[in-house]
């Protein structure tokens, strides 16, 4: 067992286990946006970051992928790391307004406002559709594509892949999908999504194969139409 | 495509087995100039990789292409140095000019037009170089003439048939400073000084300066056909540039050419005489 510190409390973690479930377990809340229990942690959304060490040897990590030390000492809450979780949230709420996932975070770190040029992406590239579809479906249809700002999320060539069994547990787990209820209008998005008792998108005809268990809506594909 | 052609290939690379993914895309590459959806396909499947894998490792690197790349690559360099010196307008002159976007390529699939960021050659930009030949100091007036010797095509000078044989003055192509060593001659003129790094060692090596002599010194015997690092002795910069020996395959070393603007490119490989020189520019 190894013994550390988190945020004061001398708490013990069998080796290997991250910041992140440690500080879950003991009860002290870390945002997460790319992580999901049962799907390799990935690091991308940089909301998790803690901070640990000392005095000027104290920098942020991001808990989800930092394992236990010995005699570690972290800060989930320091003013440093909720100003850093303040301007990521910023940069996502200019990025991907209309998700209500990212909306309610921001909500709760008293951010109302974003200072960037304001974008209406429908992916934060957190990777966890990726994971999903490659570590529980064991299915690999869809993955990143490009570098930099073109990087994006989808099928190889944008075909309908052979090997996607339109299970939808990509579309299940993405934190940025309310925008799909929203058709074309992003501008005007009010979500609404968790209101509606039928799926919109499954009046479509193009989408008759969808399993539509999923709410509050399925088609990720709407915009296309 | 051949699709029996491209399993040739994979299996040249012992079946993708020990990694070696992207050997297998780049000879596909070198081949048809670009990497077809078909084999992209075939690659997956003998290899047992998912498409998706391979498909991210291909639009991933800027060397692969989705689309079939033209007879000719034009390369505008967009790095630091060439963006305050102009670079972006040369490229939209290109662009005027071919009447293609970057990334793409002429309809009669003659000249591609690329942006990239940086070709190592910081000293003289903007810098444009069409199919390895650089240019120096490109201004939009010069870039009708470029666009002509593209189309023209361009050639290295042949060193077996070649037998000028005079001196030059090189400079780093990074800070331009000199490297000539006026205290130490080699064929009876100031040597070339720079710095190797090899299996840890660093030291420095003396070249001829004479063009067509390959007489050189060094501090650590470096044995033949080994592959050097280049470093400049004064900014300390990897003396690296963007083409390969057409000769061996090693990564040339670009050095800048006092008085002419033009550029020298000499083989990284101990023993190579792979070398180019350019003052086109």
């Amino acid at each position: 067992m190894i013994t550390l510190f988190v945020n004061g409390l001398e708490v013990s973690a069998e080796e290997g286990t991250t910041i992140l479930e440690l500080a879950r377990s003991y009860g002290f809340p870390i945002p997460t946006l790319c992580h999901m229990d049962g799907l390799s942690p990935y690091g991308a959304c940089r909301l998790c970051v803690v901070e640990i060490g000392e005095g000027s040897n104290a920098k942020l990590v991001s808990s989800c992928t930092y394992p236990v030390e010995e005699g570690l000492r972290v800060r989930t809450a320091s003013s440093r790391v909720v100003r850093a979780r303040r301007m990521i949230l910023e940069l996502l709420l200019a990025s991907c307004p209309q998700s209500k996932t990212i909306q309610d975070l921001a909500s709760a770190y008293d951010v109302h406002q974003q200072r960037f040029k304001q974008e209406y992406e429908d992916c934060i590239l957190c990777g966890r559709c990726v994971r999903v579809c490659e570590e529980q479906m064991r299915a690999k249809a869809i993955g990143f594509r490009g570098r930099g700002e073109r990087r994006s999320l989808g099928t190889p060539f944008d075909q309908k892949s052979e090997d996607c069994r339109l299970c939808g547990a990509c579309m299940y787990v993405c934190p940025a999908c309310q925008l799909r209820c929203t058709y074309t209008e992003p501008e005007k998005a009010i979500c609404g999504g968790c209101a509606n008792l039928s799926p919109p998108c499954l009046k479509k005809s193009s989408f008759d194969d969808l399993m539509c268990y999923m709410e509050p809506c399925v088609a990720c594909e709407i915009k296309k139409d | 495509m051949n699709p029996d052609h491209i399993r040739e290939i994979i299996d040249r690379h012992e079946g993708g087995k020990k990694g070696g993914m992207i050997s297998i895309l780049e000879e596909i590459q070198s081949h048809y100039s670009y990497l077809p959806e078909e084999a992209l396909k075939i690659v997956a499947e003998k290899t047992g990789r998912s498409l998706v894998d391979l498909y991210g490792v291909a639009t991933f690197y800027k060397a692969f292409s989705l689309k079939p790349r033209g007879e000719h690559l034009i390369s505008v360099c967009l790095g630091t140095a060439c963006h305050v010196r102009g670079g972006p307008r040369i490229a939209e002159e290109f662009e005027r000019q071919l009447e293609i976007k970057a990334g793409e390529t002429t309809k009669e699939g003659e000249v591609s037009l690329e942006t990239v960021n940086c070709l190592g050659a910081c000293a003289l930009g903007p810098i444009v170089t069409v199919d390895g030949h650089y240019f120096s100091n490109v201004t939009p007036a010069k870039v009708k003439e470029i666009v002509h010797k593209a189309r023209v095509g361009l050639d290295g000078v042949n060193i077996h048939t070649d037998e000028r044989i005079f001196p030059i003055e090189v400079a780093c192509a990074h800070c331009n400073h000199s490297l000539m060593d006026p205290h130490y001659y080699i064929d009876g003129y100031p040597s070339i000084k720079v710095t190797v790094s090899f299996e840890q060692k660093h030291g420095w090596v003396r070249l001829s300066c004479l063009y067509g002599s390959f007489s050189v010194e060094q501090e650590y015997e470096i044995p033949m056909e080994a592959v050097v690092n280049f470093f400049c002795p004064h900014c300390h910069a990897e003396l690296r540039g963007a083409l390969e020996c057409f000769t061996c395959g090693a990564p040339m070393v670009p050095l800048s050419v006092r008085g002419e603007a033009g550029i020298i490119q000499i083989c990284s490989r101990r023993g190579c005489k792979g070398h180019w020189l350019d003052l086109t520019g």
